[in-house]
């Protein structure tokens, strides 16, 4: 910090030397970096220049042995997925964030964190296994085949959930006391005071997790890919199964060849162009906060 | 009439909160319980040291586990190195653009789906760097992925070092090797050390980047060119692939869990004991 902009003229040889081994490395962690929009480029390059972009979006559908790489039906079931599993997980999260902050007794708010952490860090394989084994067959009583779009919203929405509810209470936490202070002394009632001083305030950092929580469930794969049923079909109700964009590179990556492994690699970077400009959303959201 | 309409407010605004959170609970009670209940009956020693038999249905996990240590081995030696090069140096001897367009980048690969780094580790490091499916392509990749999240929370906590000691540490005459490696450092031993923990959470839960980088084989590894089978890798295959694996795949789960929660509280007590230490004897 304070060395910043002495850092070349500093008596020290030892501390030149450590500048510019540590600015070499930097720069080899930034070319690594590069390498992965390089090469996910490069392995797409072959479908990309052969019939252009537009024939992502046009045609019957995907069937890759005869050259169709139609990927909307997956696109509509990823952003279903996503959206459905934020529609549960927002509300739930920021309600159980605000029980935390204004409504619970205090001995509770320590073990209520502790049991989001351990869950945010829980495999998303876990959570597939366990909604495979035990959400799906759940599903399927009441609505066959089970494996569904509703399954996957579910099993996501659990796993998005301590995102959220840690990103809302923290935004909570920052609200200042005075505020809270200010609008108890005006006589609000504790609905009053949570609904028009601490959500309205704690807004930004409410959205910027959201924001967060909408970008692992697009990118999720291992959860969905195991609970979602995984057919290439538009979903027109919660009980069809659906193949998401990421769930599809994992099932036919094994085996694919030529162009339609490059049809992979071009939906990996149609995802993680979407996965982007959230993050740039996200990132625009916080600096316009601050300003 | 106000009044009574404000309290009817408050109780409806209690009660959805109250039910939103007991919701919430539940859920992860229910979730947490079938977990325990399903593995614990699979959890002994000899399932944690004996190889899988008759595809994971019977036998243990040995050699699995075995291939995950080894993977998380190679991610770390790559990514405690790299991270930390990058970390002083964004905090200690840069700034404005460059620093700028280095910290933008970490964060673009922060958010790409793990998914999307499997295709990459697969191109890279499986067919153009010739290393086919081993656990030397898995740990790599899984580098790329726990690299941006090191690497934020290093910075973070060499940041947060108050300037006044780079001052003190100046005027004492150390040179600014000397101040990093005995004043800086160890004082941000502790974001260093949560932020290897996030890393580490974050490798073992992997599964989607081991897939295609890793592989599948679940003998005991030979070397490190060898495929080895990742333990959520395994939980993936027993319970999709599989009939008849799904009390193993609990089993393993539980495991895996395990280390998890094991891991995280190792780290934190190692952190604190290692500041203290460092900061009150010197």
């Amino acid at each position: 910090m304070i060395w910043s902009r002495h850092s070349i003229s500093s008596p020290s040889r030892a501390d030149a030397t450590l500048a510019r081994i540590t600015g070499g490395i930097a720069l080899a962690v930034v070319i690594l970096l590069g390498l992965v929009l390089m090469l996910l480029v490069r392995e797409s390059w072959p479908v990309l220049v052969d019939g252009g972009w537009t024939r992502f979006f046009v045609g019957d559908g995907w069937f890759p042995s005869s050259g169709q790489f139609n990927l909307l039906a997956m696109l509509w079931a990823t952003l279903a997925a996503s959206l459905g599993a934020l529609f549960v997980a927002v509300p739930l999260g920021v309600l159980s964030a605000v029980f935390s902050r204004f409504y619970s007794p205090s001995w509770l708010i320590m073990p209520l964190r502790r049991v989001m952490v351990l869950l945010a860090g829980i495999p998303s394989v876990v959570y597939g296994l366990w909604g495979l084994t035990v959400l799906v067959p759940l599903i399927a009583n009441w609505e066959p085949p089970g494996a569904s779009l509703l399954s996957a919203i579910l099993i996501l929405a659990l796993m998005i959930l301590p995102t959220v509810a840690l990103t809302s209470e923290a935004a909570l936490a920052a609200v200042a006391t005075s505020h809270l202070q200010g609008a108890a002394a005006l006589g609000l009632s504790r609905t009053g005071i949570v609904l028009g001083v601490a959500l309205p305030a704690a807004r930004v950092g409410i959205l910027t997790g959201a924001l967060l929580a909408a970008m692992r469930a697009l990118g999720e794969t291992m959860a969905v890919l195991m609970v979602a049923g995984n057919v290439v079909q538009t979903p027109s109700s919660l009980f069809d199964p659906v193949r998401v964009l990421t769930a599809n590179i994992a099932l036919e990556m094994p085996y694919a060849a030529g162009d339609h492994r490059a049809a992979l690699f071009a939906s990996g970077l149609l995802l993680m162009l979407i996965v982007t400009v959230l993050a740039w959303l996200a990132g625009r959201i916080g600096t316009h906060s601050n300003a | 009439m106000l009044k009574n309409s404000f309290r009817l407010n408050d109780l409806l605004m209690t009660i959805i909160v109250w039910l939103s959170a007991a919701l919430v609970v539940g859920a992860f009670l229910w979730l947490l319980s079938d977990l325990t209940l399903h593995g614990i009956a699979k959890l002994n020693w000899s399932f944690l040291v004996s190889a899988p038999e008759n595809a994971g249905r019977d036998g243990g996990i040995g050699p699995i586990l075995v291939s995950t240590l080894l993977i998380l081995g190679v991610a770390l030696l790559a990514t405690i190195p790299l991270g930390l090069g990058t970390a002083v140096y964004l905090s200690e001897f840069t700034s404005g653009a460059s620093a700028r367009s280095i910290r933008m980048s970490l964060n673009v690969l922060a958010g790409v789906p793990s998914i999307v780094f499997g295709l990459f580790g697969n191109a890279l490091f499986c067919i153009w760097l010739g290393l086919g499916f081993s656990i030397l392509s898995g740990g790599l990749t899984l580098a790329c992925m726990m690299l941006p999240i090191f690497i934020r929370s290093t910075e973070a906590g060499l940041s947060a070092v108050a300037t006044e000691w780079r001052h003190g540490a100046a005027a004492l005459g150390l040179t600014q090797a000397a101040a990093l490696w005995h004043v800086l450092l160890p004082a941000a031993a502790p974001a260093i050390i949560a932020g290897l923990m996030l890393s580490i959470g974050r490798a073992l839960a992997e599964t989607a980047a081991l897939i295609f980088t890793s592989g599948y084989v679940d003998r005991m590894p030979d070397s490190l060119s060898d495929s080895g089978r990742a333990l959520s890798v395994h939980i993936y295959d027993l319970s999709m692939n599989v009939t008849g694996g799904d009390q193993s795949a609990y089993g393993s789960a539980l495991v895996l869990i395990i280390l998890l929660v094991v891991i995280n509280n190792v780290a934190a007590s190692l952190a604190n004991r290692f500041l203290s230490q460092r900061i009150t004897s010197s």
